[in-house]
């Protein structure tokens, strides 16, 4: 189907159900219920996850197939970003205009920054980029004021031209795909449980799924061969008649166009863009990202995505209040003592969790948390087939005693 | 004429003269063999016909053309291949997929942007490298990834890589080095298994004698960067000069 082989295709249908049943799956818990902070089923965060999830699966494209590390991909998350808030500005809420820009702005800049930056391998590229990205973080602040309004950060005025929707009457206008407004939400009951369906988060996910269809096709044909090729041997690359460079450079503007993306959809869902989206800790996040969830897979970016991201959002969010009701069964000494220990992984301290899981992973899981899932399904697997091993055996035994 | 004319070519690294005025004639369909003792300059003489290296002065013409300030990948693509002293594979990829991408690259040239398509549709490559695999006896393990292959296997491999290319002219660095004798018999039978299926023109660069007089048509002796003697195997063989070159001053 679509092209695919019946294992991506499968992987494909199991990625399309989750997000799209995603308002329901992430909700678990009944609204009021003492658990109900772990729900992460709010659109807010759910955008974050497939916005998050595009950006990851796109640096993916380069890292997990080229190898090259860049480390300033959020540079082109913020150009995309400041695309899309201009376009808002000056033509239209419509936000299909403004992520087609974000596209292309953040094309552009990454085929000039591929191109310097792709001279050269390994530790020296990613320092290229990181130079790169960490001049435009700079440059964002202060000497281009004009465009990116500086510390402030580029946002929507009641003055702005939007040549196509006219002057607005009062307020600030939303972003909107032909009229369905991003921020849109219906909140569904049923019973203790509420699910929120929202306009916008719909928008981010089959935007989602259409990005990483693309990917798994890049993935399997032969440019993407080529691409892994490069990481394994560039030297017999070139003796065999290839070119590297414009491979490399392919990939790297590929990737730079999914950050783009990511970036105009998170303008889409907050008309506003500021300077700090283009700072290193977010380009070592999206390598995290990757990394934890498991470079050069298919849907490890994806999952690593989602769960730095709730990490983020629903780890840092438990605090000494929340820790001293669950160990309140507890004798008062003891209960403290818990809540002491627990303390520095918690709230403030979700980094410290986070660090220690991403040493783990690295340590013992190399190809990432998809490793880990298969080596889970390995291990049932074996055990079936030493079932049927021993079952074998007991009906060869029985045979033999007829 | 040969397919390959190299015209007084000389190579300095510094105050080193790695070659001086090396000339090289190489006719289409034999196996040319460069022997020399260690440093004699054979290895730079053959980064200079891949594009590795550009000689300082002279002429590399291959066919007809120039090679020289040309890059690896486009004089790969004039029909130039060449397998490395220690076999460069893509260990990541399977066997199969190390075949298909030389096929890729001859049909496709130096770059092609084909992200969409899918590597399985392509059941021409795909048939191309089979057939190829089976030529070398290698069929079975197509789907094994290449860094588990035995050396042995992987020189194979290389040799396959190359070969699937059908490049007009073959260069092989030291293709024996380091191989067990039973290794090394079966390289040269592989040699030589290869030379009677096609028109292939070799040119070998060998420290080992058995290698070059099982295989060699043609012998060129290079010693301090200077090309000694052409001969047939046969001549070479009690040629005083290589004696020379090989033990030092002949007082045999």
């Amino acid at each position: 189907m679509l092209g695919l082989e019946r294992k991506d295709t499968l992987l494909l249908i199991a990625v399309a159900f989750i997000t799209l049943f995603a308002p329901i799956i992430l909700n678990p818990f009944p609204a009021g219920s003492a658990l109900a902070q772990f729900n992460a089923g709010y659109p807010d965060l759910m955008q974050r996850f497939v916005i998050f999830g595009i950006f990851a699966i796109g640096f993916n494209i380069l890292f997990g197939l080229t190898g090259y590390l860049s480390f300033g991909h959020a540079a082109f998350l913020g150009i995309g970003s400041y695309s899309a808030v201009w376009m808002f500005k000056l033509l239209s809420m419509n936000v299909i205009p403004a992520i087609v820009l974000s596209i292309i702005m953040a094309g552009l800049f990454a085929l000039v920054i591929g191109f310097v930056s792709l001279r050269r391998s390994g530790i020296y590229f990613s320092i290229l980029t990181l130079a790169f990205a960490q001049m435009s973080y700079n440059l964002a602040y202060s000497v281009l004021t004009p465009i990116t309004n500086g510390e402030t950060g580029l946002q929507l005025t009641l003055s702005d031209p939007r040549i196509l929707d006219g002057a607005s009457t009062g307020g600030l206008p939303v972003t909107s795909l032909f009229g369905a407004e991003m921020r849109d939400t219906t909140t569904l009951f049923v019973g203790p449980w509420s699910w929120d369906f929202s306009v916008g988060y719909y928008f981010c996910a089959v935007l989602m799924l259409l990005a990483f269809y693309l990917s798994v096709r890049i993935f399997r044909s032969p440019f993407g061969m080529m691409l892994r090729a490069v990481k394994s041997n560039q030297q017999r690359m070139n003796y065999t008649g290839l070119n590297t460079r414009p491979y490399t450079l392919a990939a790297f503007v590929i990737s730079g166009m999914y950050a783009g993306l990511a970036g105009g959809l998170l303008a889409a869902m907050d008309p506003l863009a500021g300077a700090d989206r283009m700072q290193w800790t977010a380009s070592g996040e999206v390598v995290l990202m990757t990394i934890l969830g498991g470079a050069g897979t298919l849907i490890g970016p994806v999952l690593g995505a989602g769960f730095i991201k709730y990490f983020e959002n629903i780890f840092s969010k438990i605090n000494d209040g929340i820790l001293h009701q669950w160990f309140a069964f507890m004798p008062d000494g003891l209960e403290n003592a818990m809540v002491a220990v627990i303390h520095p992984f918690i709230g403030k301290g979700w980094h410290l969790t986070l660090g220690l899981l991403f040493m783990l992973v690295v340590i013992f899981l190399p190809g990432g948390l998809v490793e880990g899932a298969q080596r889970t399904g390995r291990l049932f697997r074996r055990r079936d087939k030493n079932a049927d091993h021993v079952e074998s055996d007991a009906a060869r035994q029985r045979a033999a005693a007829e | 004429m040969g397919i390959l004319e190299v015209k007084g070519v000389n190579k300095r690294f510094g105050g080193l003269q790695a070659l001086g005025d090396v000339n090289l004639s190489v006719k289409e369909n034999t196996v040319h063999a460069i022997i020399g003792p260690n440093g004699a300059g054979k290895s730079t003489l053959l980064n200079c016909l891949v594009g590795k290296l550009i000689p300082d002065s002279g002429s590399v013409m291959f066919d007809g053309q120039s090679v020289l300030g040309r890059k690896p990948h486009e004089i790969n693509q004039m029909g130039i291949s060449r397998v490395f002293q220690t076999p460069e594979i893509f260990a990541d990829l399977s066997v199969l997929e190390n075949v298909m991408i030389p096929c890729f690259a001859r049909r496709d040239g130096a770059f092609r942007l084909h992200a969409y398509e899918t590597v399985r549709k392509e059941a021409g490559i795909r048939e191309q490298a089979e057939t190829m695999l089976a030529d070398v006896n290698m069929l079975e393990k197509r789907h094994m990834i290449a860094s588990s292959l035995s050396r042995g296997d992987k020189r194979r491999l290389e040799m396959a890589m190359c070969l699937v290319q059908t490049p007009k002219l073959l260069l092989l660095d030291e293709p024996t080095a380091g191989m067990a004798r039973a290794d090394t018999n079966n390289t040269i039978d592989l040699l030589k298994e290869i030379k009677a299926k096609r028109d292939i023109t070799m040119c070998i660069i060998e420290h080992d004698m058995h290698v070059v007089f099982s295989l060699a048509e043609r012998i060129t002796v290079l010693a301090q960067g200077t090309p000694l003697v052409e001969e047939t195997p046969e001549n070479i063989k009690g040629h005083p000069k290589v004696r020379e070159a090989y033990l030092g001053e002949a007082q045999v």
